[in-house]
């Protein structure tokens, strides 16, 4: 207890240790929110996406926050339902029962517009309720200055999307200029420049049923989104950026303690055994430095699985018989010749008792720094196989947001929020594990202090 | 990149009492060492072959990609048309045996995978199942040596520049330990954690796609120059963003390395002593310091030269480099079990004769090490 507390104050002296363990507490308490408010199967549901989980996201929209750094202002994506008709003042919606089970439904969206640029899209989601006769409905459109501009009137069937730039109508009626431009251009000004100030969406509609309903939700696609932005499939990245820390958190903190745990003990065991153990061992170790690491795990993620489980397993197999496993021996091979181990023999220990209780924990302290400096690396490697497209298909992790925006020339169409969110996470967390794995290095390596 | 430790694990000189006759030893010696290193490629090389075939399972996918391809064709030839379709099936049955016989699927894999390890350690690469050169041949051999001079050049440019630094500037940070410098390079060592292609990625961010001034990726301009100058020069461009972020994602720990390293050494008593006798500077690095270090430094050098040849998979897919380690990415993406082994023999084959050779060299720079009295120790 003492040398633990000797051990930590030690580590405060260090500012890279405690800069690094902050990190690591804040990834751990990130990777714990993650998992307590997206549970797996729903962080899997959102990843896979699909029409009905992101339809009301814009595509390839930066966060929000890019406005605070630039001037021109960028519209931020909302959505405004009848649903939420008592709880939200913008929305509201008046029903008129006429003759002859007729009724009129009048649905107003009020939004302030005060960005320097266009929208991507509005889209208006319809779900009606009739037996026989589909509800009729117009679309005014009502600009800050008064104008009211007729946008579109159609039938509705049960289950409807209108998207007002993909009318061919409507955009004939504006002058062929694009629907989103028109719909917001000042008229006054020389340049194509939005009109600020409070806009208005009617919906008039007429039921021609007793018991016909209409439901409407106006879904406004600007060009940036949330605290991450989307990407090409309008997922919000969010997901996988907070899903990705517990991702790689498990995957290089596993694959870390694994490797070294297991080197650590298959060099006591054949240090201690000697002969055709330790031999074994050895050559083991000779073939898999000629085996080409990466090379096996590309082959076992094109062929065999690309479950992340999979490659863990492999990764950790494959990084056992290294370099390392010799420098263990060397040191074991010392250490078996002092006088507690014979001691320990001598009251008639068994084989497997030297081995763990005494042979093992003497080497803890080189084992700890080794353990913590290795976690980036393998947090990287996660991310390089996804880079390479073979991340784990169902979860979201960081390697394979850069994977989507690689394929999708991200940087080539400007779209760098999409690279540089995860790359900036994968930093931040492969420097927090490398710096304090630097300072423990320093702390039970003496032979380094001072230096 | 092998760490220092490691490099010095892999070639362990042997010190052992005085021998009866030096040439009998050192043959013993090499006997022995030929003999290990030859099984340990043998079964490396045997293990590879089982995983680059899954253990029969890549067989499956490439017989269900022949049924498909030659029913789709002989279903689509004009002249069958008219056949019976018995008559059809069972020409496209013959022309599937034919196609296994060719492939050399007709085999069971366990008598394959020895021809395979056979043709592997004599060096008969064979063709390829899939890819082909640019020139369009299958030979295996003529893919590996018109992808080698792409990948000779990345590697070679940036690992041979970043050994010279690394060693230069960590000499004379070891000189002066503590200063600013120094702290400097402890402090950015970490950056090391990460990548090439993480480098990469911010580098084709800034250079290409912000200030316009580089390449994305590729090795030359499309069209290629006429004029060997401008395709030199071309080339060269396109050559710096992929060997800066090689040379960046392994700068600091290097030079962090080598300091550490030289520190050790420098501190030895006999540096001490020979301070107090008040020897200059400059014979100090070099008699006392760096002749010691002499093994190490030679040992990193000979395995850089042999990293060489692996060439960075990830690195050279990002910038779309057109060398051995895309090389290696696709036949993996296309079951081409003759060309990942080809490379992995090539690979094999180069590490053992450089570790086998190492352990000459360091006899003759070293003379505290003697080879042989066979057998290996620590």
């Amino acid at each position: 207890m003492n040398a633990l507390r000797k051990n930590i104050r030690e580590i405060l002296q260090y500012p890279s240790a405690i800069f690094g363990s902050v990190i690591i507490l804040l990834l751990i308490a990130v990777a714990v929110y993650a998992l307590v408010t997206i549970p797996y199967q729903e962080a899997l549901r959102l990843w896979r996406g699909g029409e009905d989980v992101w339809k009301s996201n814009p595509q390839y929209a930066p966060p929000a926050w890019v406005n605070f750094f630039t001037r021109k202002k960028l519209p931020v994506s909302f959505t405004m339902s009848t649903a939420e008709v008592n709880e939200n003042e913008a929305v509201t919606k008046v029903v008129e029962i006429g003759a002859q089970n007729t009724s009129k439904t009048y649905i107003t969206y009020t939004f302030e517009y005060n960005y320097d640029d266009f929208p991507q899209e509005m889209s208006l989601y319809f779900t009606t309720t009739y037996e026989a006769k589909q509800p009729f409905v117009s679309i005014l459109w009502i600009t800050p200055d008064g104008r009211e501009i007729r946008v579109g009137d159609f039938g509705v069937s049960k289950k409807m999307t209108y998207r007002m730039s993909q009318d061919e109508k409507l955009k004939r009626r504006l002058g062929g200029l694009p629907p989103m431009q028109a719909l917001f251009a000042d008229p006054n000004s020389e340049t194509l420049v939005p009109l600020k100030g409070t806009y208005q969406v009617v919906i008039n509609g007429v039921s021609f049923e007793q018991d016909s309903n209409i439901e409407a939700e106006f879904v406004f696609y600007g060009q940036v989104y949330g605290l991450a932005g989307t990407d090409h499939l309008r997922r919000d990245l969010m997901v996988a950026l907070l899903y990705g820390v517990p991702v790689a958190l498990a995957f290089g903190l596993l694959a870390a303690l694994g490797t070294s745990v297991l080197t650590m003990i298959i060099a006591a065991v054949g240090a201690w055994y000697g002969s055709w153990v330790d031999e074994l061992i050895q050559r083991i170790t000779e073939v898999n430095l000629v085996l080409p690491f990466l090379a096996i795990l590309i082959m076992v993620g094109t062929f065999y699985s690309r479950s992340i489980w999979t490659i863990l397993g492999v990764t950790v197999l494959l990084s056992i018989f290294t370099g390392a496993i010799k420098g263990y021996r060397a040191i074991f091979l010392q250490v078996k010749e002092s006088a507690y181990i014979e001691a320990a023999r001598a009251y008639g220990a068994s084989n497997l008792r030297v081995i763990f209780r005494y042979l093992i924990p003497r080497m803890i302290p080189l084992l700890i720094p080794g353990l913590v400096s290795s976690v980036p690396a393998f947090v990287f490697l996660e991310a390089s196989l996804a880079v390479l497209g073979l991340g784990d298909p169902s979860l979201p992790t960081w390697g394979k947001v850069i994977n989507d925006a690689w394929l999708n020339a991200a940087l080539y169409k400007g779209y760098y929020y999409w690279i540089l969110e995860p790359a900036i996470l994968l930093m931040i967390s492969g420097f927090g594990f490398a710096m304090l794995g630097f300072a423990l290095d320093r702390i039970f390596n003496p032979r380094l202090r001072g230096v | 990149m092998t760490t220092l430790s490691e490099a010095q694990e892999i070639s362990q000189p042997v010190v052992r009492k005085p021998p009866a006759s030096t040439f009998m030893r050192v043959m013993q010696f090499s006997g022995v060492r030929l003999i290990t290193l030859f099984g340990t490629i043998v079964v490396a090389i045997y293990l590879t072959i089982m995983i680059a075939n899954m253990g029969g399972y890549v067989d499956e996918i490439m017989r269900g990609e022949i049924r498909e391809r030659i029913t789709v064709q002989v279903v689509n030839n004009p002249a069958n048309k008219n056949l019976d379709p018995d008559v059809r099936n069972k020409l496209v049955l013959e022309k599937i045996a034919l196609e296994e016989k060719r492939l050399g699927l007709n085999q069971p894999l366990a008598v394959r995978s020895f021809r395979y390890l056979t043709n592997a350690l004599t060096l008969n690469l064979g063709r390829a199942v899939n890819m082909a050169s640019d020139s369009g041949s299958r030979t295996v051999r003529l893919i590996v040596l018109e992808r080698l001079p792409a990948t000779l050049l990345l590697m070679g440019t940036s690992n041979l520049f970043l050994f010279f630094s690394t060693l230069f500037l960590a000499l004379s940070l070891s000189r002066k330990y503590g200063s600013l410098w120094d702290k400097v390079v402890i402090s950015l060592s970490p950056t090391s954690s990460a990548p090439p292609w993480f480098y990469g990625i911010f580098l084709i961010l800034i250079f290409a796609a912000l200030l316009k001034i580089l390449p994305f990726g590729g090795m030359v301009s499309a069209p290629p120059p006429e004029n060997s100058i401008e395709y030199a020069l071309s080339v060269l461009k396109h050559l710096t963003l992929p060997a800066s972020a090689l040379i960046i994602s392994s700068l600091f720990l290097s030079i962090y390395n080598w300091r550490t390293f030289f520190l050790i050494y420098s501190s030895e008593d006999y540096v001490e002593m020979a301070k107090a006798k008040g020897l200059p500077s400059r014979d100090i690095e070099r008699r006392y310091i760096l002749r010691p270090t002499l093994p190490t430094i030679i040992t990193n050098f000979a395995l850089l030269l042999i990293s060489l040849w692996t060439g960075a998979i990830i690195t050279e897919t990002v910038f779309h480099w057109p060398g051995l380690g895309r090389t290696y990415f696709r036949a993996i993406g296309l079951y081409d079990t003759p060309v990942i082994v080809g490379l992995a023999i090539v690979y094999a084959y180069l590490l053992a004769i450089t570790v086998f050779l190492l352990d000459f060299v360091y006899a003759l720079v070293d003379p505290r090490v003697k080879i042989g009295d066979g057998g290996r120790q620590a």
